[in-house]
C-alpha cells in the first residue's frame, strides 16, 4: 500500500463523517420542524399550560436547539440513544438486539445473493444474446419487478400455507438454536434475495460487456483461452468497480430497505421496529433509527468507494 | 497482369501457411433502418509463406490486411466470418477444426502481436503472468521454465531491468517498451507463426527504430514465420522477404522486397512507393512577424508538470512554422498555450504588436476568430448530429453573423475550396470518408477568416495518399487564403513537404529552430540527428544503418 492510495481513503472515510454529521443536523430539524413537541406528545391534549412548561423544564425542552442537538449527539456519540417516550425504555438496548437480527438477515441473504448473482451474470455474458442470457435476465428481472410484498406472500402460501416447509411467521427469540433461526428466516431471506438479485446481476453482466469490447480481451482469445476463462479472468477484474458499487447499494438496501419484508414475516429487526415507532409518534426512537440507518447506508458507500479505488491497478501501484 | 500476383517460385518444402482463395464477410447494418447486408472484406486472396521467413502485408485502411493476419488464427473481429477458402497451416485445414481447434492453435502455433500493446495487455495483471499465460494454458512448460524463457526474452529484446520488469503492470512500462514485452509475450510459447499487426505504429519515429531493431533480430534469431502488416512500405522493407500489397481486399502485387520497392509493377504499388514526394519551395521570413510566442513556460497540475521551457517561437503571415518532436515533447502544449486554453505561467503571445490575453476568458471575439485549428481526430472533432452544411455554417454565424443565403452560397464556396462540392452540403460526418472528415475540419476553420491555422497532427491518422491530398489542398489553400500555420507533427516526411521554418522541441525545449534549409541541413545537434536518422528510408538495410550511425538513445528507452 502506498501513500497516494492512503490519502484517497483516508478522505473517503473523512468525507463519509462529515456527511454524517450533516445527516445527524437533519435528522435532528426533520424532528424539531414538526408541530408538538415530546412534553405535548407526553401530556396528551389535555395538559394545562403549567404542566407543560413544568414537563418542558424537566426535560430541557427550553433549551435553545443547538444546545439540545449537541446534547443528543454527545449522547448518541457515548451510546446513550435517549429513552423511548412510548415505553420508556433505553433505546440502545432495544436497538441492539433489533439491529443483530437485521444484520443476520441481510448477511444471509447476502451471503446468497452476491455469489448467485455475479455468478449468473458471467454465465449471461458468456452466452450473451442466446437463450441462457434471455432467460435469466428475464427470470431476474421478473422477480424484481414483482413487489416484496407480493413475492413474501407467494412464499408464504406455497412453502408455508401450502407444503408446510417452513414457518410463515419468521419470530425469533433467545436461546434458539442456529438450526431454528436459520429455519425461520429461510422465507425472508429469500423473497429478500429475490429482490436484490437482478440489479447485481444485469449490472455484472453489463460492467463485464463493456469491457468484452476491449482489445485485451482479444489479446486472450487469441492466446487460445475458453470463452468462460476470457471472461474470468481478464474481463471481470477490470469490472469490479462498478459491480462492487451495486453490490454496497444492494447491501445498504438489505439492511435499510427490509422494512415492508420484516412486517410481512413479523421478523423483529429494526424495520419493523421503525414502522412501529413511527405509528406511536415516538420522536427519540425514529431519530435514533434514522441516523443509524444513515451510518449504515454512508459506511456501505465508503466501502464501495475503498474497493474501487482498491480494485484499480493503477492507483495500487503507481508508477 | 496475372504473373504479378503469383509469387515468382513455389516451393513445396518447409511450407507453414497455405491460403487459398480466401473470403471474408462481414455483416453491416447502416444507419436508418435499412436492411442489413453483407459485405465482401476479402476476395479470393491466396497466399504462402514457407517456415522461418517473413511475408510483409500492406495497404491502406480498409485493404483487409489485419482481417486476413487475424484469418490464421481462425479469429474474424466483430461480425467477420471466413466464407470460403482454405487456410492451411502445419498441414491441415484449421477452418475445420471448429472451435476447440482453434484454442489449440491460438497461442500455441500461431501469436499475435497487436497495435496498441497499451491496450492489448490487461491493466489488471502483472506482465508476467500475462507473458507466460499461453504457455502455461497449452501446457508446453512448467511456469518456472517459461518464466526463465520470458526472462531470456525480454534480455534479447533490450528490455530494461529483464529480471524484474515482469513484475510491473502495463501501465508502469512506457509504450515502446510494452511494446517489447508483447511481442516476448507472442515468442514465449515458441510458436512457428506470430502476426504482427502494425506494431510500431502507435509509437514515436526514434522508438519505433528500437522496437524494429529488437523485432527483426527476435525473428531472425528464433527462426519463426511472420506475417507483418503495416501501412507503410519504409518500414516493411526493413522486416520482410516478400511483400504483398492489398487494396479493397484483393492482391494487387506481391513480391520480392527488393522488387516491390524497386520495380513495382503495378500503378498503385508504385503510387504507394513514391508517395512522399511533394516539392515545397521554402519562403524567406517578411519583416515581421504577426504571431511571436515569446519566452513561454506552462505546466499542468498546478505548476508541477512543466511541459513547456522558455519556448519562443515567431510566425509570419502565410507561411508555415512545422513543430516536431515526440510524443511528450510539448508540442501540442504549444498549441494550447498559443490559443488560451492553457494560461501560460511565464511569458506571452503576442498578436499584430499586442500582447494577448493569457486566458481564453480574456480574449474578445475577434482575437478568438484569428486564431483556428484543426485536429488530428477529424471524426471527434464534429458533432455527428450535425451536416456538413451546419458544421461549417456555425462559424459563419457566429463571427460574422451570416444567415441563410449568404450563409449558404459561403459554405458552397467553402466546399468548393476543399474540392468537395455542393453536394456535401446535407450529409453526415459518418457519411465521410477519413480524408473528407479532414477536409470538412478544414474548411470550418477556413470559413472564420483566420490569420493563423494551427493543424496538429492533422494527417497522422490517415492514409499515405489521403494525407498527401491533405497536406496539397493546405498548400493550395495558403496560396489562395494567404492563411499562416502552425503545422506540428512527428513525421518529418510532412514537415519536408509543407514548412517554411522548422521548430525542433524535445522536452518542452526547443532544440533546433530555422529555415527549413537551415534546420534540416547539417551539422546537426544530437537529437535533430536522431529525429533524422530514425524516419524510415525506403532501402534494403537502411534500419541497419541507421542504428549503427547513432548518437543518442531515445526517451522512449
Amino acid at each position: 500500500m502506498s501513500s497516494p492510495i492512503l490519502k484517497l481513503i483516508a478522505q473517503r472515510i473523512a468525507l463519509g463523517i462529515l456527511l454524517l454529521l450533516a445527516v445527524s443536523v437533519l435528522i435532528f430539524a426533520g424532528t424539531q420542524i414538526l408541530p408538538g413537541d415530546v412534553a405535548q406528545a407526553i401530556l396528551g391534549q389535555s395538559a394545562t399550560p403549567e404542566s407543560l412548561a413544568n414537563l418542558r423544564e424537566q426535560l430541557g425542552l427550553n433549551q435553545p436547539a443547538y444546545i439540545r442537538y449537541f446534547h443528543w449527539l454527545g449522547g448518541v456519540l457515548t451510546g446513550d440513544l435517549g429513552t423511548a417516550m412510548s415505553s420508556g425504555q433505553d433505546i440502545a438496548t432495544s436497538i441492539k438486539e433489533r439491529l443483530w437480527n437485521t444484520l443476520f438477515l441481510a448477511f444471509w441473504a447476502a451471503i446468497v445473493a452476491i455469489p448467485l448473482a455475479i455468478t449468473l451474470g458471467l454465465i449471461a455474458v458468456r452466452y450473451r444474446n442466446g437463450w441462457v442470457d434471455k432467460l435469466i435476465s428475464g427470470v431476474a428481472l421478473a422477480s424484481t419487478s414483482f413487489p416484496e410484498f407480493f413475492i413474501g406472500y407467494l412464499l408464504v402460501y406455497f412453502f408455508a400455507v401450502k407444503w408446510q416447509i417452513f414457518p410463515g411467521i419468521s419470530t425469533v427469540y433467545d436461546g434458539m438454536s442456529f438450526l431454528e433461526r436459520m429455519q425461520a428466516i429461510a422465507l425472508p431471506a429469500t423473497a429478500l434475495t429475490l429482490v436484490v438479485l437482478a440489479h447485481m446481476m444485469r449490472m455484472t453482466r453489463a460492467a463485464i460487456l463493456n469491457v468484452m469490447q476491449s482489445a485485451y480481451v482479444e489479446t486472450a482469445e487469441l492466446k487460445g483461452l475458453s470463452a468462460f476463462n476470457v471472461i474470468r479472468k481478464h474481463a471481470f477484474p477490470n469490472a469490479i468497480a462498478p459491480i462492487i458499487n451495486v453490490i454496497m447499494l444492494n447491501l445498504a438496501y438489505l439492511i435499510v430497505g427490509v422494512v415492508v419484508v420484516e412486517v410481512i414475516f413479523v421478523y423483529p429487526g429494526m424495520g419493523q421496529y421503525l414502522v412501529d415507532h413511527v405509528t406511536k409518534r415516538d420522536v427519540p426512537v425514529v431519530q435514533a433509527v434514522g441516523l443509524i440507518f444513515a451510518a449504515v447506508y454512508i459506511s456501505l458507500n465508503i466501502i464501495a468507494d475503498i474497493g474501487a479505488i482498491v480494485a484499480n491497478p493503477r492507483l495500487r501501484h503507481p508508477k | 497482369m496475372a504473373d504479378t500476383k503469383t509469387k515468382p517460385v513455389q516451393p513445396k518444402q518447409g511450407l507453414l501457411l497455405d491460403i487459398r482463395n480466401l473470403r471474408i464477410e462481414a455483416t453491416v447494418y447502416p444507419p436508418g433502418g435499412e436492411a442489413p447486408k453483407t459485405i465482401t472484406l476479402v476476395h479470393d486472396v491466396s497466399l504462402t509463406l514457407e517456415k522461418g521467413k517473413v511475408l510483409g502485408l500492406i495497404g491502406e485502411s480498409g485493404a483487409g490486411k489485419s482481417t486476413i493476419g487475424l484469418s490464421s488464427m481462425g479469429y474474424g473481429r466483430g461480425g467477420v466470418r471466413i466464407t470460403g477458402g482454405e487456410v492451411i497451416f502445419n498441414g491441415r485445414d484449421i477452418l475445420k477444426g471448429g472451435k476447440e481447434g482453434f484454442r489449440k492453435l491460438r497461442g500455441r502455433e500461431v501469436c499475435y502481436v497487436a497495435q496498441s500493446a497499451a491496450a492489448a495487455f490487461n491493466p489488471a495483471h502483472r506482465l508476467m503472468d500475462q507473458v507466460v499465460e499461453a504457455t502455461l494454458l497449452h501446457g508446453t512448460a512448467t511456469r518456472a521454465e517459461a518464466e526463465k524463457r520470458a526472462v531470456a526474452l525480454f534480455k534479447k529484446l533490450s528490455l530494461p531491468n529483464p529480471e524484474t520488469i515482469g513484475e510491473r503492470f502495463p501501465h508502469q512500462v512506457s509504450g515502446g517498451q510494452l511494446q517489447r514485452v508483447m511481442t516476448a509475450m507472442a515468442l514465449c510459447s515458441e510458436p512457428d507463426l506470430i502476426v504482427f499487426d502494425e506494431p510500431t505504429t502507435a509509437l514515436d519515429v526514434t522508438t519505433q527504430i528500437d522496437v524494429l531493431a529488437a523485432i527483426k533480430d527476435a525473428i531472425r534469431d528464433t527462426h519463426v514465420a511472420a506475417l507483418y502488416i503495416t501501412h507503410d512500405l519504409a518500414v516493411v522493407a526493413q522486416v520482410s522477404d516478400e511483400i504483398m500489397v492489398l487494396r479493397h481486399g484483393r492482391l494487387v502485387e506481391w513480391g520480392g522486397t527488393r522488387q516491390i520497392i524497386k520495380e513495382p509493377r503495378q500503378e498503385y504499388t508504385n503510387a504507394l512507393v513514391s508517395v512522399h514526394e511533394i516539392e515545397h519551395q521554402e519562403q524567406k521570413p517578411s519583416a515581421t512577424p504577426f504571431l511571436s510566442v515569446k519566452n513561454v513556460t506552462a505546466a499542468y497540475g498546478g505548476g508541477h508538470v512543466k511541459v513547456l521551457k522558455n519556448v519562443s517561437v515567431d510566425i509570419y503571415p502565410g507561411q508555415t512554422l512545422a513543430v516536431v518532436g515526440e510524443s511528450g515533447s510539448g508540442k501540442s502544449t504549444l498549441a494550447r498555450a498559443i490559443t488560451g486554453l492553457l494560461p501560460p505561467e511565464q511569458g506571452s503571445v503576442v498578436f499584430d504588436g499586442r500582447t494577448l490575453g493569457n486566458r481564453l476568458s480574456d480574449r474578445p471575439k475577434e482575437d478568438l476568430r484569428q486564431l483556428q485549428m484543426i485536429y488530428q481526430m477529424a471524426d471527434v472533432a464534429m458533432n455527428p448530429r450535425q451536416t456538413v452544411g451546419t458544421i461549417i455554417g456555425r462559424p459563419l454565424e457566429f463571427y460574422f453573423g451570416m444567415n441563410g443565403r449568404e450563409r449558404d452560397r459561403r459554405v458552397t464556396e467553402l466546399l468548393d475550396e476543399i474540392e468537395m462540392g455542393k453536394g456535401f452540403i446535407d450529409r453526415y460526418p459518418a457519411e465521410l470518408s477519413g480524408g473528407q472528415k479532414q477536409r470538412v475540419c478544414i474548411a470550418r476553420s477556413l470559413a472564420a477568416k483566420p490569420k493563423l491555422i494551427i493543424c496538429d497532427e492533422v494527417t497522422s491518422a490517415l492514409d499515405p495518399l489521403v494525407a498527401n491530398g491533405i497536406l496539397k489542398l493546405l498548400l493550395n489553400l495558403q496560396q489562395v487564403e494567404k492563411v499562416a500555420y502552425l503545422f506540428i507533427t512527428h513525421d518529418l516526411a510532412t514537415v519536408k513537404s509543407i514548412a517554411d521554418s522548422i521548430a525542433v522541441m524535445y522536452r518542452g525545449e526547443v532544440v533546433r529552430y530555422g529555415l527549413k534549409s537551415k534546420v534540416l541541413a547539417p551539422p546537426f545537434d544530437a537529437y535533430t540527428d536522431l529525429l533524422l536518422s530514425s524516419v524510415p528510408q525506403m532501402e534494403i538495410g537502411w534500419l541497419e544503418k541507421a542504428i549503427r550511425g547513432r548518437r543518442m538513445a531515445s526517451a522512449g528507452n
